[in-house]
């Protein structure tokens, strides 16, 4: 099964969260973001991954640096309650879905 | 990843519409509500009481990470295998109220089907708090992480 990359999954993270609280006001470099962070810089670059795998986050390219900014249209999404009703719902029939593929196939 | 699943709220009104369309057939697709050890897998919720008839109730529990239980029980009022089921829903100890559910399940082909759940709360008020339910809990858990983020941040 592919991993579903969604913006509650990525707010689900104390990380996650504080990497966004620190580019919403400014881009930032993926080692200025890092340096924040008592924790390892492949753990941060891991978190940057899936904040930009669920297009929270957006790299531009300013030379050879990578800066990440938030994406407002995604951040958005966030504050859309029946988005995370829906989200809800998708989660629980996908996994009906998988169920009864599988069900199907044992048959 | 393809939005399955639809959400219909209009403003103002008490009622919820749920609509989805599967990769199954139609009889996997209604197997999946009438199977209590197939609703369990899917729902993650223990099924304690379920049966398939008019008249007939149900009953299922979901125990958090915590222990906490939280149940949800409700009557059958129609169950027409492969087309329609409509029930009563109540989580219980909330105040939510009691939700008349009819679930209609279509054939679109020989391997999709269609489910619409079609929900009528008591008040605009109820509706409103139900939709609301997984965002506050998604809210919650990143409050009570905040103030550990900030200290760590210093």
């Amino acid at each position: 099964m592919n991993l579903r990359r969604d913006v509650f999954q990525a707010i689900a993270d104390p990380t996650r969260r504080a990497i966004l609280l620190l580019v919403a006001s400014q881009s930032l470099t993926a080692g200025a973001i890092a340096a924040n962070f008592d924790t390892a810089r492949p753990t941060v670059s891991k978190h940057l991954q899936i904040l930009t795998e669920c297009e929270l986050l957006e790299q531009e390219y300013n030379g050879r640096e990578v800066y990440y900014h938030v994406n407002p249209k995604k951040m958005k999404e966030l504050a859309d309650f029946i988005e995370a009703f829906r989200k809800l719902w998708d989660d629980r029939f996908n996994k009906l879905e998988n169920v009864m593929k599988k069900y199907k196939s044992k048959k | 990843m393809e939005r399955k699943t639809k959400i219909n709220a209009e403003d103002g009104k008490q009622e919820l519409m749920i609509t989805r369309e599967f990769d199954l057939p139609l009889e996997l697709l209604f197997k999946a509500y009438e199977d209590a050890e197939i609703v369990e897998q899917w729902m993650g919720t223990k099924v304690l009481k379920l049966e398939n008839k008019k008249h007939g109730s149900y009953r299922f529990e979901t125990t958090d990470p915590k222990g906490n239980k939280y149940g949800f029980n409700g009557v059958i009022h129609e169950f027409t295998p492969n087309h329609k089921i409509t029930r009563t829903f109540e989580f219980e100890n909330t105040p939510f109220g009691v939700q008349l559910e009819v679930l209609e399940f279509e054939q679109l082909t020989d391997d999709t089907s269609k489910l619409t759940i079609h929900t009528i709360f008591e008040s605009v008020e109820q509706r409103d708090q139900m939709l609301k339910m997984p965002f506050a809990q998604g809210i919650n858990m990143a409050h009570n992480r905040l103030q550990e983020i900030v200290n760590k941040l210093k």
